[in-house]
C-alpha cells in the first residue's frame, strides 16, 4: 500500500526509516498527530519568539551602559540619569525598615533613603527598595546591585578595611543595653548586684555583659540561651532579673510585651554599635552626597529647622539657616546638587529629631536618645561646619 | 423432668454508637483504659489550641495585612492586573472543567492554545511595558511580593523545569559520550549543591556571566537558580520512569517501523511520564516550599512578607498568628497540588498498562 507523505515534516519523519508495508491507518493517524504536533512546534516557535523579544525589551541594555558609565561619571550621575535611586535595606526591623499595611516600606532607615532621593531628585518617592539579608548586603554593594545600603550596619574597622564600602556618617549610635523591671528601682548595673541576667549565648553581647559587669566588679548570674525568643520568655516570665541585647531591640522586644511600661531600659551602653549608610569603595562624590545630606537632617535639628517651619526659615537672617537653605552660598551646586536640597529633605522627612519621633520615640518603638542627642545636649550627634 | 428445649435468647449482636464503640474502643480493660487515656490527651492539647486560636490570638494582624499577604508591594492601583490574571486563570480552569469530556472535539485544541497564550499574556499584564505607557505601566518585578511571588515563582520554576529535566532525562541516557557525559556532568553537580548556594550563585554570579547587554532582575535570576535546580531532579524522576518501560517496547515500536524520534515521543515518553506522575508532582511541591528560601537573596515572598509584617510596631511579636497563617496558605496550595495529581493519575489510568 502506497503512503501519502503529504507535508515535508511528515516527509522527513517517516522517510527517515519507516517500512511502507505498515497498516495504512497507522500512518494517517501518525501524520494527523505529527501534523498536530508540527502546529504545536510553531506555536512554541512563536511563543519563544515573543519571550525574547520580551527580553530584549527588559530594561537590559540601558542598564548596562549606565553600567559601564559609572566608572567615567560616578555614582551620583548615574543615579540622575536612572531618575530613581536604589537602596539596600532591612525588610523586618521594628522601626528600622518594614512594611505597613499599605504595603510600603517605612521606618527610620527607610527615612534617611527618601532623604537622600529627595536630595537629588526633589521628588522623596524616586527611590526603589531592596530587601537585603545580613548576608548578601555587603556585596550587593560591591557589584553595583544598591547605590547606597542603609541596613544597621555596624561601622567596624574590619568591614571598612577588608571590603569595598565607605561608610558616609553615623544615624543611630546603638548599644548594648539593660532592660529591668521598672519595680527594681535599678538606675546602673553598680545597682544589680547578685542579679540573673538573660542573654543570647554565643554572640559578643555575652562577652559585652561579662566584661561590664567585670570592669565594675559586681557579682551576676548569666541565664544562657540560644534563641533572642528564649531569652526574652525568660525575663518576661520573671527567671531572670535584666535581659541584654542591642538597645534598638530591647526596644521593640519590650514594646511587645504585655505590660510594657513595668519595663525600663537603663541609661548605660555596653558596646559600640554606630549605624549608618555606607556607599561603594573610591566614589567620593557620591559618598559626599549622602553624609551631607545625613548631616543636613542633623544640622536641621541643632538650627531648629523642621518639616513646618522651612518655608518661614527661608527669610532667617542666620547665616548657617540661609546656607543650609541654599538662601546664600553654593552649598548644593558644590555637591553636584540643587543649592535648596535640604529644602526638599525637610519637606520629604522632617529633621533628625522628627524622624526620631516618628520610628524611635514614645509613639514608635520608644527607644531614649540617649547618645541619639545633639552633641550640644550631651549627646554624640556633631554635624561638620555647613560652609 | 422438664422436657421442653432451652430456649434461647437471641444472640446480643450490638449495633448503632454504642455497640461499635463497645467493639472498637472498649472491647478489653486495657483497651478501655488506653481509649481514656487518648480522648484526655486529644481533650488537653485541643483545649489549648482551640483556646489560642478563638481567644488569645490576635487575628488582626492577617486581617489587615491580608492584602500584604496576597500582593505585597504591588502597587495598589494595579492590583486590578493581578485580579484580572487570576480571573483568566479560573475562566481557563472553569472551560477545562466543562470540557472535560468532549474527547477530541475542537474546543479542547482551542483551550490547549489558551492556556498556552495565557503565560506571556499574564505575564505582560503583570510587568506592564514602560513607565509611561497609560494602560499598563511598567510594574518591576523588584516590587512583586507576597503569595504573587511565591506563585510566579512555582509555576513558571515547574513550568520550565519539566521539559529542561525530560530533555536531561534522554541525554543522560543517550548513546552519544559527549550528550551523555555533559548531561550527567550538569545533573550530578546540580543535585551535590544545596539550593540556598545555587541561588546564592545565581544572584551574586549570574550576573557574571551574561553577556554585558544583558541584566537581570532579582526576580529573573532567582526563577533561573531555581529552575536549572528543579530540572536536575525532574531529569532524574523521569530517567526512572523510562528505565521502567519494558525493552519490549521500544523493540515492537522499531518492528512496526517507528524511528527513533517516533519511538520516544509517541510509545516511551508518554508511558514513562505516567509512571513517574507522582514522584514528579511529590518534587513540584517541594518546589513550590522550597520557593521561600528566596528570603535569604533579598526576595519578599510569603515568607519575607510575613517576616517584614511582623516589623510593624503595632503588631511587634505577633509571629505565632503570622506564621500559622501562612502555614495554613501553604497547606491549601500544596494539597490542591497533590489532589490534582492524584486526579490526574486516575485520569490517565497509572498502574494499568
Amino acid at each position: 500500500m502506497k503512503v501519502k507523505a503529504s507535508t515535508p515534516l511528515v516527509r522527513f519523519f517517516l522517510t527517515l526509516d519507516v517500512d511502507y508495508n505498515m497498516p495504512y491507518d497507522l500512518i494517517t493517524k501518525l501524520e494527523g498527530g505529527i501534523m498536530m504536533k508540527g502546529k504545536l512546534c510553531v506555536l512554541f516557535a512563536g511563543l519563544l519568539v515573543l519571550a525574547l523579544i520580551l527580553t530584549a525589551c527588559a530594561p537590559g541594555k540601558k542598564e548596562a551602559a549606565e553600567e559601564e558609565a559609572v566608572e567615567a561619571v560616578g555614582r551620583l550621575q548615574l543615579v540622575k540619569e536612572r531618575g530613581m535611586l536604589i537602596m539596600g535595606c532591612n525588610a523586618e526591623l521594628p522601626g528600622f525598615g518594614y512594611i505597613n499595611p499599605a504595603g510600603d516600606f517605612e521606618g527610620f532607615d527607610i527615612d534617611f533613603g527618601k532623604a537622600i532621593a529627595a536630595a537629588v531628585f526633589g521628588d522623596a518617592t524616586k527611590i526603589e527598595y531592596r530587601p537585603l539579608t545580613a548576608a548578601e548586603r555587603l556585596p550587593a554593594l560591591q557589584t553595583g546591585e544598591v547605590d547606597v545600603l542603609n541596613r544597621n550596619t555596624t561601622w567596624t574597622l574590619t568591614r571598612d578595611s577588608a571590603n569595598e564600602l565607605d561608610w558616609a556618617a553615623v544615624t543611630f549610635y546603638d548599644g548594648q543595653g539593660m532592660m529591668v523591671r521598672k519595680d527594681s528601682g535599678w538606675k546602673s548595673l553598680e545597682d544589680m548586684a547578685g542579679a540573673t541576667v538573660s542573654c543570647t549565648t554565643g554572640t559578643t553581647t555575652e562577652m559585652n555583659l561579662a566584661d561590664a559587669f567585670r570592669s565594675r566588679g559586681v557579682e551576676y548570674t548569666p541565664l544562657l540561651f540560644e534563641s533572642t525568643q528564649d531569652t526574652n520568655t525568660a525575663y518576661e516570665e520573671g527567671r531572670a532579673d535584666g535581659e541584654t541585647s542591642d538597645k534598638s531591640q530591647l526596644a521593640a522586644l519590650r514594646s511587645a510585651m504585655a505590660n510594657p511600661d513595668e519595663h525600663v531600659i537603663l541609661d548605660v551602653t555596653m558596646s559600640k554599635e554606630p549605624l549608618g549608610p555606607l556607599t561603594a569603595h573610591g566614589d567620593n562624590q557620591w559618598n559626599d552626597v549622602v553624609r551631607w545630606v545625613v548631616w543636613g537632617i542633623i544640622q536641621a535639628e541643632e538650627s531648629g529647622v523642621s518639616s513646618k517651619n522651612v518655608d518661614e526659615m527661608l527669610s532667617s537672617k542666620d547665616p548657617t539657616i540661609q546656607r543650609l537653605l541654599g538662601v546664600s552660598g553654593e552649598m548644593g551646586t558644590s555637591l553636584g546638587l540643587s543649592d535648596d536640597f535640604m529644602v526638599n529633605v525637610l519637606k520629604a522627612v522632617g529633621n533628625y529629631e522628627e524622624i526620631y519621633e516618628r520610628w524611635l520615640g514614645p509613639e514608635g518603638i520608644n527607644i531614649p536618645r540617649g547618645p541619639n542627642r545633639l552633641w550640644n545636649k550631651g549627646g554624640l550627634l556633631y554635624p561638620m561646619a555647613f560652609r | 423432668m422438664d422436657l421442653r428445649p432451652e430456649v434461647l435468647k437471641p444472640p446480643r449482636v450490638e449495633v448503632g454508637l454504642l455497640g461499635w464503640l463497645k467493639k472498637n474502643l472498649f472491647s478489653t480493660w486495657y483497651n478501655a483504659l488506653l481509649t481514656i487515656f487518648s480522648l484526655a490527651f486529644i481533650y488537653i492539647v485541643l483545649r489549648v489550641i482551640i483556646t489560642w486560636v478563638v481567644h488569645d490570638a490576635r487575628w488582626e494582624v492577617v486581617v489587615i495585612n491580608l492584602k500584604v499577604f496576597m500582593i505585597g508591594r504591588y502597587p495598589r492601583e494595579e492590583a486590578w492586573r493581578v485580579l484580572a490574571g487570576l480571573g483568566i486563570v479560573v475562566f481557563l480552569a472553569a472551560l477545562t472543567w466543562i470540557f472535560r469530556g468532549a474527547k477530541g472535539s475542537p474546543v479542547k485544541r482551542w483551550l490547549m492554545i489558551g492556556w498556552l497564550l495565557s503565560f506571556p499574556l499574564i505575564g505582560i499584564l503583570l510587568r506592564g511595558f514602560s513607565r509611561e505607557n497609560r494602560f499598563l505601566p511598567l510594574v518591576s518585578e523588584n516590587v512583586w511580593s507576597g503569595l504573587l511571588l511565591t506563585l510566579v515563582l512555582a509555576i513558571v520554576g515547574i513550568i520550565a523545569s519539566f521539559p529542561l529535566g525530560v530533555l536531561l532525562a534522554l541525554g543522560r541516557r543517550s548513546k552519544l559520550p559527549a550528550i551523555k557525559v555533559i548531561c550527567t556532568a550538569y545533573i550530578e553537580t546540580i543535585r551535590g549543591v544545596p539550593l540556598i548556594s545555587v541561588l546564592f550563585m545565581s544572584q551574586l554570579m549570574l550576573p557574571l556571566f551574561l553577556p554585558p547587554g544583558l541584566r537581570l532582575g532579582t526576580v529573573m535570576r532567582a526563577l533561573t537558580g531555581m529552575t536549572l535546580f528543579s530540572a536536575a531532579y525532574a531529569a532524574e524522576n523521569v530517567r526512572g520512569g523510562l528505565a521502567a518501560v519494558p525493552i519490549g517496547q521500544y523493540e515492537a515500536a522499531r518492528a512496526v517501523g517507528l524511528n527513533k524520534v517516533l519511538v520516544m515521543a509517541l510509545i516511551v515518553l508518554p508511558q514513562a511520564l505516567r509512571t513517574v506522575i507522582p514522584a514528579i508532582v511529590g518534587q513540584f511541591i517541594s518546589l513550590f516550599k522550597d520557593t521561600t528560601l528566596v528570603v535569604i537573596v533579598g526576595l519578599l515572598d510569603l515568607l519575607g512578607i510575613a517576616k517584614a509584617v511582623t516589623g510593624q510596631r503595632e503588631f511587634i511579636g505577633l509571629h505565632q498568628e503570622v506564621y500559622c497563617f501562612i502555614a495554613v496558605l501553604f497547606f491549601i496550595c500544596c494539597y490542591a497540588m497533590s489532589y490534582a495529581s492524584r486526579r490526574l493519575e486516575k485520569v490517565l489510568g497509572v498502574g494499568e498498562r
